[in-house]
């Protein structure tokens, strides 16, 4: 592979665990608030 | 807090006496485990001597991990662990108690495992000084280390798939120290190992420490 | 604002910030999700800034002098691998306050820390071997770093697997205190252990040259700016998990109460079960 290819594939890798964790970590929170009535949402 | 310890750690005992678990499934466990290493590594080739020392300490890891685990199953049960509280037993007698315990069984293991290394890998078995304090402050590192990583997951359903995830990442240092100290023992060249000997016995130090310190913590649950 | 009409159980008093919020022309009374304005505009202001650092990574830099064109990896490893260690002593400062003061607060600080650290030490151990196959032309090697980080990783492993596994909040609280006080400590030790071990054998040395080149200049400030923007990155998960796991208690407690108040119609008397 060329260096240019290596750099490509660790970008590639840390974009794509970066952004899956933060997809997942919306979705989780999402899914959680709809189980806690509205008068208990708050953040500071 | 010694005389506790000396109570639960006869208790303990005296209950695998009884059920011989270790004696009878843990130990030939360990011996297994030796014999997979020749299967594995072809004893014509060499391999087994050069990583005698190595193997021996995994085999006895790997036996200790379930060592912990029967230790804890023993008091999974909440009403025995509510019984241990009223009975006025300090959080850190049962700690100390609970790795005496271990280290006595694993003291026999390992004594059952040098021979199997002689026999199985054809080590010549040297520097027995060296060997015994390694042994020793070994046994004392993962046993502390085991009880107090242990206790953790007591109760939990995942327990048994747990403790060795929490416990092995641990005791590398303990892997590390006492290999080195062992090869340099098997070697004949101890002044190596004795450096490795000394982290060994510190680090049984540190997490005997952390143990006393934290069972007290984790022994308030009700 | 249509909390104000639900004047039955106001147990938590209204932020100030709500308010705000609303008069800035946000029509929703409560939020949908785990974001609030500080997170947006720190989420917009990361993203911007995570597209400086592309551009200057890729574009603006030059190749160095000494790593040729593989240094362009090394402006997502280090700033994650300093994002990770931080985590990581997050996570034992908190526990260690957990200990003292046993509040949600902190037990929730530790735990969200150490879940945002195992995703960036994943990210520094795969983005590391990367960069490792590339300049030393295997993916790893063991030097007391490497090892000691592959340790981190598990060790958090093990942290999360404890808190997922304990039903009981105060046992969950208690142990995965212990846990996460003696997390840093552990790392420490496994670091040392497998520094000597290898400072025995020479051909340690031979990977030597990672430390060695120097940085200046806009390469330099790339370093600082990519550092600067993950942990940003870092404080802005760090909101979003904290928030995720408090609305994850908030819920069981409702999920407890619900099944309580069933039991208790069935039973009638309202007795212990």
């Amino acid at each position: 592979m060329t260096m240019w290819g290596y750099v490509a594939l660790g970008w590639a890798i840390t974009a794509v665990v970066l952004v899956s964790y933060v997809a997942a970590l919306l979705w989780r929170g999402r899914r959680l608030i709809e189980q806690v009535p509205e008068g208990e949402r708050r953040w500071l | 807090m010694l005389a506790d310890a000396w109570l639960i750690a006869a208790k303990d005992l005296r209950l695998e006496w009884r059920s011989r678990v270790t004696l009878a499934q843990i130990a030939p466990f360990a011996v297994l485990v030796l014999v997979l290493f020749g299967f594995a590594l072809d004893p014509d080739r060499g391999l087994l001597a050069a990583a005698t020392p190595g193997l021996y300490w995994v085999a006895v890891l790997f036996a200790s991990v379930l060592a912990v685990q029967r230790a804890f199953a023993v008091e999974s049960t909440e009403s025995s662990r509510d019984i241990l509280l009223l009975s006025g037993v300090v959080p850190s007698g049962v700690f100390l108690g609970k790795a005496l315990a271990i280290s006595v069984q694993l003291l026999a293991l390992e004594v059952l495992l040098l021979g199997g290394v002689a026999v199985f890998y054809g080590a010549t078995l040297r520097g027995w000084l060296l060997l015994a304090v390694t042994v020793l402050s070994a046994t004392a590192g993962i046993a502390a280390a085991g009880s107090l990583y242990g206790v953790l997951a007591t109760g939990l359903r995942v327990r048994d798939t747990l403790v060795p995830l929490l416990m092995l990442p641990v005791l590398a240092p303990v892997l590390l120290g006492a290999t080195r100290a062992f090869e340099a023992a098997l070697e004949d060249t101890p002044a190596d190992g004795w450096p490795w000997a000394g982290l060994l016995v510190l680090f049984a130090l540190a997490y005997l420490g952390a143990g006393v310190a934290a069972y007290g913590s984790l022994l308030e649950e009700t | 604002m249509t909390i104000d009409t639900n004047a039955g159980g106001p147990q938590h008093p209204e932020p100030s910030l709500r308010r705000d919020e609303a008069a800035a022309g946000d029509a929703r009374s409560a939020p949908t999700g785990t974001g609030s304005r500080f997170t947006r505009l720190l989420g917009l202001a990361l993203i911007i800034g995570g597209a400086a650092v592309a551009w200057l990574a890729f574009v603006a830099t030059p190749p160095d002098v000494v790593q040729g064109e593989s240094v362009r990896l090394l402006y997502v490893h280090v700033p994650s691998v300093s994002v990770a260690y931080m985590a990581c002593m997050l996570t034992t400062v908190a526990s260690a306050v957990w200990l003292r003061r046993r509040t949600e607060w902190w037990d929730l600080v530790a735990s969200s820390s150490a879940e945002v650290g195992a995703v960036f030490t994943a990210v520094t151990l795969l983005s590391g071997m990367v960069w490792g196959q590339a300049t030393w032309g295997t993916p790893w090697e063991w030097d007391a770093r490497l090892t000691s980080t592959l340790f981190l990783f598990l060790l958090l492993l093990g942290y999360l697997g404890l808190r997922g596994a304990t039903e009981d909040r105060t046992a969950r609280g208690r142990r995965s205190a212990i846990v996460g006080l003696l997390l840093v400590p552990n790392v420490i030790v496994v670091n040392q252990s497998v520094n000597w071990w290898r400072s025995l054998h020479q051909d340690a040395t031979l990977f030597r040259t990672d430390g060695d080149f120097r940085i200046e200049g806009l390469q330099l400030f790339t370093w600082v700016f990519a550092t600067v923007v993950a942990i940003g990155f870092f404080v802005w998960l760090l909101v979003h998990r904290f928030r995720v796991g408090w609305l994850a208690d908030r819920a069981e407690d409702r999920a407890i109460d619900e099944a309580l108040a069933v039991r208790r119609a069935e039973g009638g008397t309202g007795g212990a079960p």
